[in-house]
Protein backbone atom coordinates (compact mmCIF):
# COMPACT_ATOMS: atom_id res chain seq x y z
CA UNK A 1 0.00 0.00 0.00
CA UNK A 2 2.20 2.64 -1.54
CA UNK A 3 2.42 6.54 -0.70
CA UNK A 4 4.50 8.51 -3.47
CA UNK A 5 5.40 12.07 -2.64
CA UNK A 6 6.29 13.48 -6.79
CA UNK A 7 8.29 16.63 -7.37
CA UNK A 8 7.13 17.78 -10.87
CA UNK A 9 4.39 16.85 -12.98
CA UNK A 10 2.66 12.88 -12.79
CA UNK A 11 0.31 10.33 -15.08
CA UNK A 12 -2.35 9.80 -12.38
CA UNK A 13 -3.83 7.06 -14.97
CA UNK A 14 -0.62 5.65 -15.88
CA UNK A 15 0.58 5.32 -11.99
CA UNK A 16 -2.68 3.40 -11.27
CA UNK A 17 -2.28 1.36 -13.56
CA UNK A 18 1.46 0.91 -13.41
CA UNK A 19 0.90 -0.33 -9.23
CA UNK A 20 -2.64 -2.37 -10.34
CA UNK A 21 -0.33 -4.37 -12.64
CA UNK A 22 1.62 -5.73 -9.29
CA UNK A 23 -1.94 -6.79 -7.73
CA UNK A 24 -3.00 -10.50 -8.48
CA UNK A 25 -5.63 -10.58 -11.29
CA UNK A 26 -9.07 -11.12 -10.29
CA UNK A 27 -8.26 -10.37 -6.40
CA UNK A 28 -10.27 -7.36 -6.59
CA UNK A 29 -13.80 -6.28 -8.31
CA UNK A 30 -13.50 -2.69 -7.60
CA UNK A 31 -11.37 0.37 -7.86
CA UNK A 32 -12.12 4.11 -7.28
CA UNK A 33 -10.14 7.57 -7.37
CA UNK A 34 -9.81 10.76 -6.98
CA UNK A 35 -7.66 12.61 -8.65
CA UNK A 36 -7.07 16.28 -7.58
CA UNK A 37 -6.37 18.79 -10.01
CA UNK A 38 -5.17 22.69 -9.45
CA UNK A 39 -7.69 25.09 -10.19
CA UNK A 40 -7.47 28.31 -11.63
CA UNK A 41 -9.30 30.11 -9.36
CA UNK A 42 -9.25 30.34 -5.54
CA UNK A 43 -11.18 32.68 -3.02
CA UNK A 44 -12.21 34.82 -6.05
CA UNK A 45 -9.01 35.55 -7.41
CA UNK A 46 -7.08 34.13 -10.37
CA UNK A 47 -4.46 31.77 -9.73
CA UNK A 48 -1.52 31.54 -12.49
CA UNK A 49 1.13 29.14 -10.17
CA UNK A 50 1.58 27.35 -6.76
CA UNK A 51 4.29 25.80 -4.60
CA UNK A 52 3.16 22.72 -2.96
CA UNK A 53 5.24 22.36 0.46
CA UNK A 54 5.62 19.31 2.67
CA UNK A 55 7.93 17.54 5.68
CA UNK A 56 9.82 15.31 4.51
CA UNK A 57 9.33 12.10 6.74
CA UNK A 58 6.68 13.57 8.77
CA UNK A 59 4.41 13.71 5.83
CA UNK A 60 5.30 10.27 4.32
CA UNK A 61 4.41 8.53 7.50
CA UNK A 62 1.55 10.57 8.52
CA UNK A 63 0.19 8.89 4.72
CA UNK A 64 1.07 5.39 5.71
CA UNK A 65 -0.61 5.96 8.87
CA UNK A 66 -3.62 7.08 6.80
CA UNK A 67 -3.75 4.12 4.62
CA UNK A 68 -3.23 2.05 7.39
CA UNK A 69 -6.54 3.50 9.26
CA UNK A 70 -8.76 2.96 6.18
CA UNK A 71 -7.45 -0.29 5.84
CA UNK A 72 -8.33 -1.04 9.08
CA UNK A 73 -11.89 0.66 8.65
CA UNK A 74 -12.94 -1.24 5.34
CA UNK A 75 -11.44 -4.50 3.29
CA UNK A 76 -9.11 -3.40 0.98
CA UNK A 77 -7.11 -5.08 -1.13
CA UNK A 78 -4.64 -2.18 -1.76
CA UNK A 79 -4.50 1.30 -1.76
CA UNK A 80 -2.44 3.82 -3.14
CA UNK A 81 -1.49 7.91 -2.41
CA UNK A 82 0.45 9.75 -4.63
CA UNK A 83 0.99 13.46 -3.93
CA UNK A 84 2.96 16.04 -5.34
CA UNK A 85 5.30 18.59 -4.23
CA UNK A 86 7.11 22.08 -6.08
CA UNK A 87 5.78 24.32 -8.56
CA UNK A 88 2.81 23.73 -10.40
CA UNK A 89 0.46 25.42 -12.76
CA UNK A 90 -3.39 25.16 -13.54
CA UNK A 91 -4.56 22.20 -14.53
CA UNK A 92 -1.67 19.72 -13.00
CA UNK A 93 -2.76 17.07 -11.14
CA UNK A 94 -1.73 17.25 -7.40
CA UNK A 95 -3.06 14.26 -5.70
CA UNK A 96 -4.30 11.04 -6.33
CA UNK A 97 -5.71 8.36 -4.28
CA UNK A 98 -6.96 5.25 -5.14
CA UNK A 99 -8.65 1.81 -3.08
CA UNK A 100 -9.04 -1.51 -4.36
CA UNK A 101 -11.09 -3.67 -2.66
CA UNK A 102 -13.52 -7.24 -3.60
CA UNK A 103 -16.72 -5.28 -3.44
CA UNK A 104 -17.56 -0.77 -4.96
CA UNK A 105 -18.99 -0.34 -1.03
CA UNK A 106 -15.40 -0.07 0.46
CA UNK A 107 -13.43 1.00 -2.49
CA UNK A 108 -15.58 4.10 -2.22
CA UNK A 109 -16.05 4.72 1.05
CA UNK A 110 -12.15 4.16 2.32
CA UNK A 111 -11.56 6.43 -1.46
CA UNK A 112 -13.23 9.11 0.58
CA UNK A 113 -11.59 8.49 3.61
CA UNK A 114 -8.18 8.85 2.12
CA UNK A 115 -8.62 12.06 0.91
CA UNK A 116 -10.54 13.94 3.91
CA UNK A 117 -7.94 12.60 5.87
CA UNK A 118 -5.11 13.39 3.60
CA UNK A 119 -6.42 17.25 4.09
CA UNK A 120 -6.44 17.42 7.44
CA UNK A 121 -3.56 15.48 8.79
CA UNK A 122 -0.78 15.15 6.46
CA UNK A 123 1.54 18.02 5.94
CA UNK A 124 1.31 19.86 2.90
CA UNK A 125 1.17 23.86 2.13
CA UNK A 126 0.50 26.17 -0.51
CA UNK A 127 1.33 29.18 -1.73
CA UNK A 128 0.09 30.75 -4.54
CA UNK A 129 0.73 33.24 -7.84
CA UNK A 130 -1.93 35.31 -8.35
CA UNK A 131 -2.69 36.65 -11.76
CA UNK A 132 -0.96 40.16 -10.98
CA UNK A 133 1.99 38.42 -9.88
CA UNK A 134 1.63 38.85 -6.00
CA UNK A 135 2.34 35.41 -3.68
CA UNK A 136 0.31 34.11 -0.24
CA UNK A 137 0.39 31.30 1.21
CA UNK A 138 -3.21 29.69 1.12
CA UNK A 139 -4.59 29.64 4.71
CA UNK A 140 -7.31 26.68 4.80
CA UNK A 141 -8.71 24.07 2.59
CA UNK A 142 -11.96 25.28 0.82
CA UNK A 143 -14.71 23.15 2.40
CA UNK A 144 -14.94 21.21 -1.09
CA UNK A 145 -18.26 19.39 -0.39
CA UNK B 1 21.62 17.91 24.59
CA UNK B 2 19.95 20.09 22.19
CA UNK B 3 16.00 19.62 20.88
CA UNK B 4 16.07 20.62 16.74
CA UNK B 5 13.93 23.13 15.82
CA UNK B 6 11.54 23.04 12.41
CA UNK B 7 9.08 26.02 10.95
CA UNK B 8 7.58 25.21 7.35
CA UNK B 9 5.32 27.51 5.45
CA UNK B 10 4.58 30.88 6.71
CA UNK B 11 5.99 30.54 9.64
CA UNK B 12 9.14 29.97 8.33
CA UNK B 13 9.30 33.55 6.26
CA UNK B 14 7.41 35.39 9.77
CA UNK B 15 9.95 34.64 12.06
CA UNK B 16 12.93 33.75 10.10
CA UNK B 17 15.55 34.54 12.63
CA UNK B 18 13.57 31.68 15.13
CA UNK B 19 16.58 28.90 16.63
CA UNK B 20 16.62 25.58 15.01
CA UNK B 21 18.35 24.42 18.02
CA UNK B 22 17.06 24.47 21.51
CA UNK B 23 18.62 23.63 24.99
CA UNK B 24 16.96 20.21 26.18
CA UNK B 25 17.34 22.06 29.81
CA UNK B 26 15.56 24.83 29.00
CA UNK B 27 12.39 23.09 27.61
CA UNK B 28 10.16 20.79 29.38
CA UNK B 29 7.36 21.22 26.42
CA UNK B 30 6.52 21.73 23.11
CA UNK B 31 5.20 25.19 24.32
CA UNK B 32 8.68 25.97 25.85
CA UNK B 33 10.54 25.15 23.22
CA UNK B 34 8.48 27.26 20.79
CA UNK B 35 9.11 30.31 23.47
CA UNK B 36 12.55 29.38 23.41
CA UNK B 37 13.24 29.04 19.92
CA UNK B 38 10.84 32.54 18.82
CA UNK B 39 11.16 34.09 21.64
CA UNK B 40 7.40 34.93 21.07
CA UNK B 41 5.79 33.96 25.01
CA UNK B 42 2.40 32.34 23.63
CA UNK B 43 2.06 30.51 20.53
CA UNK B 44 -0.43 31.58 18.54
CA UNK B 45 -3.40 29.57 18.60
CA UNK B 46 -3.28 28.41 14.63
CA UNK B 47 0.10 27.05 14.62
CA UNK B 48 -0.17 23.29 14.41
CA UNK B 49 3.13 21.27 16.50
CA UNK B 50 4.58 17.69 16.18
CA UNK B 51 6.99 15.94 17.86
CA UNK B 52 9.41 13.56 16.20
CA UNK B 53 6.68 13.44 12.73
CA UNK B 54 3.51 12.61 15.10
CA UNK B 55 0.85 15.69 15.83
CA UNK B 56 0.88 16.51 19.22
CA UNK B 57 -0.38 19.67 21.61
CA UNK B 58 1.29 21.89 23.30
CA UNK B 59 1.80 20.65 26.57
CA UNK B 60 3.22 17.22 25.24
CA UNK B 61 6.79 16.91 27.21
CA UNK B 62 9.70 17.21 25.15
CA UNK B 63 13.48 15.56 25.94
CA UNK B 64 17.04 15.92 24.11
CA UNK B 65 17.28 14.57 20.39
CA UNK B 66 13.54 15.43 19.70
CA UNK B 67 12.52 17.18 16.92
CA UNK B 68 10.17 19.63 17.23
CA UNK B 69 8.21 21.48 14.30
CA UNK B 70 6.11 24.41 14.42
CA UNK B 71 3.16 24.86 11.19
CA UNK B 72 0.34 26.62 9.97
CA UNK B 73 -2.84 24.97 9.16
CA UNK B 74 -2.59 22.12 6.31
CA UNK B 75 -3.79 22.76 2.61
CA UNK B 76 -2.79 19.77 0.81
CA UNK B 77 -4.94 17.81 -1.75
Amino acid sequence: MPVLIIEGSFDPAALQASHEKTLTPGSFGATANFIGTMRSVNEGDPVVGMRLEHYPGMTEKELQHIIDDASEKWRLIDALIVHRVGAMTPGEPIVLTTAWSMHRKDAFEAVRYLMEALKSRAPFWKKETLADGTARWVERNTPGY
Amino acid sequence: MAIYVKFFASLKEDIPDALREVDAADAATVSDVWAAATRIADMPAHVVCSVNHSHEQIDHPVKDGDEVAFFPPITGG
